[in-house]
């Protein structure tokens, strides 16, 4: 008598395997978890009542309308991010040395108003290119590229790891005592309500 | 002659045998590194382009808000709205949809969660700064404004 060898079809596997696999292509999302981080101050009512007077020379205003035109430090600014960018990271590392400009890093802020008519495209540019002063600054003091500075900004083993921690103290400036050389000190305004 | 018939003896297939593993390795990359979308999106969303990005690493403690004109906007108009998970909400119950997420973290993790803004890029910025004041009292301070890269360019 014949044996007939039990045998299950093979040959309509790879069609299905391909079903499925357009079907988790088409299904999902690869999730973007990459972005411009800040850091919201606590709320209003928590802020004790500023009484702190900022010297006009330590502030570093930049403000956008409603029409997303830009002012840098009360003047029209039609130069590139790049420049702005380069701009803020003289004004931070100033030292007193032009005294028109920031006393020392830990003094310096740089403010950032909007409107609430700016787009958020602009919004985003102008954070991009703000951010970029400080996090150059950053990798430049600790060595290490921005990119790979930024990394390690958002490590979750930053804590942790000391070798890790060791770079990022370095890039910030931490002295013994723990205060910080170069603050990130990026104040983003409440909007005006105003357009124009 | 002989030479050409000797040629046409050649096997000229492909293997099939192995497409099967190949496209079920495939299928099971898919599987593993993404995740089901879970919420449909109804606005708008292009998002702008920016190079100074951080990467945050830790999926499970990121809560999305998605703001921007809505899809259908000959029904809900052209104003910019709020959507959480699959609803549109108005700014003061950004408090509730906060507490809400952060009650789905284990309880050590809570004030660890960072909100992810995926805004379309025409947005005004007047909204967006409603939700900031609001996750403000809500002690939702971590903040993400999700981009995509752009390429510098030196």
């Amino acid at each position: 008598m014949a044996r007939t060898t039990p045998e299950i079809p093979n040959a309509s596997m790879a069609d299905i395997a391909f079903l499925l696999l357009t079907f988790f292509l088409v299904t999902t999302t690869m999730p973007n978890t990459r972005g411009l981080y800040i850091q919201l101050p606590p709320p209003p009512e928590a802020q004790p009542p500023e009484d702190v007077q900022i010297k006009e020379k330590n502030l570093f205003k930049v403000q956008v309308n409603s029409f997303d035109n830009v002012l840098v430090e009360g003047e029209p600014w039609m130069g590139s991010e790049r420049e702005l960018t380069d701009r803020i990271k003289e004004f931070i590392l100033n030292y007193g040395r032009d005294p028109l400009s920031s006393d020392s890093p830990k003094d310096a802020i740089v403010s950032y108003k909007t409107d609430r008519g700016t787009s958020y495209k602009k919004f985003i540019q102008m954070l991009d290119a703000m951010q970029a002063a400080y996090y150059e600054i950053y990798a430049e003091r600790a060595g290490v590229t921005t990119e790979r500075w930024r990394e390690i900004a958002s490590d979750p083993d930053l804590e942790i790891n000391p070798q890790l921690k060791e770079i990022y103290n370095k890039g910030r400036g931490v002295r013994p005592d723990g205060t910080i050389e170069i603050p990130l000190a990026l104040s983003i305004a409440e909007p005006t309500k105003v357009g124009g | 002659m002989s030479k050409f018939k000797k040629k046409a003896d050649v096997k000229q297939e492909i293997p099939t045998s192995s497409m099967p593993d190949v496209v079920f390795m495939l299928l099971f990359f898919f599987m593993v590194t993404t995740e089901l979308r879970e919420t449909s999106i109804n606005v708008k969303q292009r998002i702008p382009e920016a190079a100074q990005l951080r990467k945050l690493a830790k999926k499970s403690l990121i809560a999305y808000l998605y703001m921007g004109e809505p899809q259908k906007s000959e029904d809900l108009g052209k104003e910019a709205k709020i959507q959480a998970n699959d609803a549109f909400i108005e700014p003061k119950d950004v408090i509730q949809w906060v507490n809400n997420e952060k009650a789905k973290l284990d309880e050590f993790e809570r004030d660890q969660i960072t909100i992810s803004f995926k805004v379309d890029e025409e947005t005004k910025r007047g909204l967006i700064a409603d939700v900031e004041t609001e996750l403000r009292k809500a002690n939702a301070r971590k903040l993400m404004y999700s981009t995509k890269i752009k390429m510098e360019k030196e």
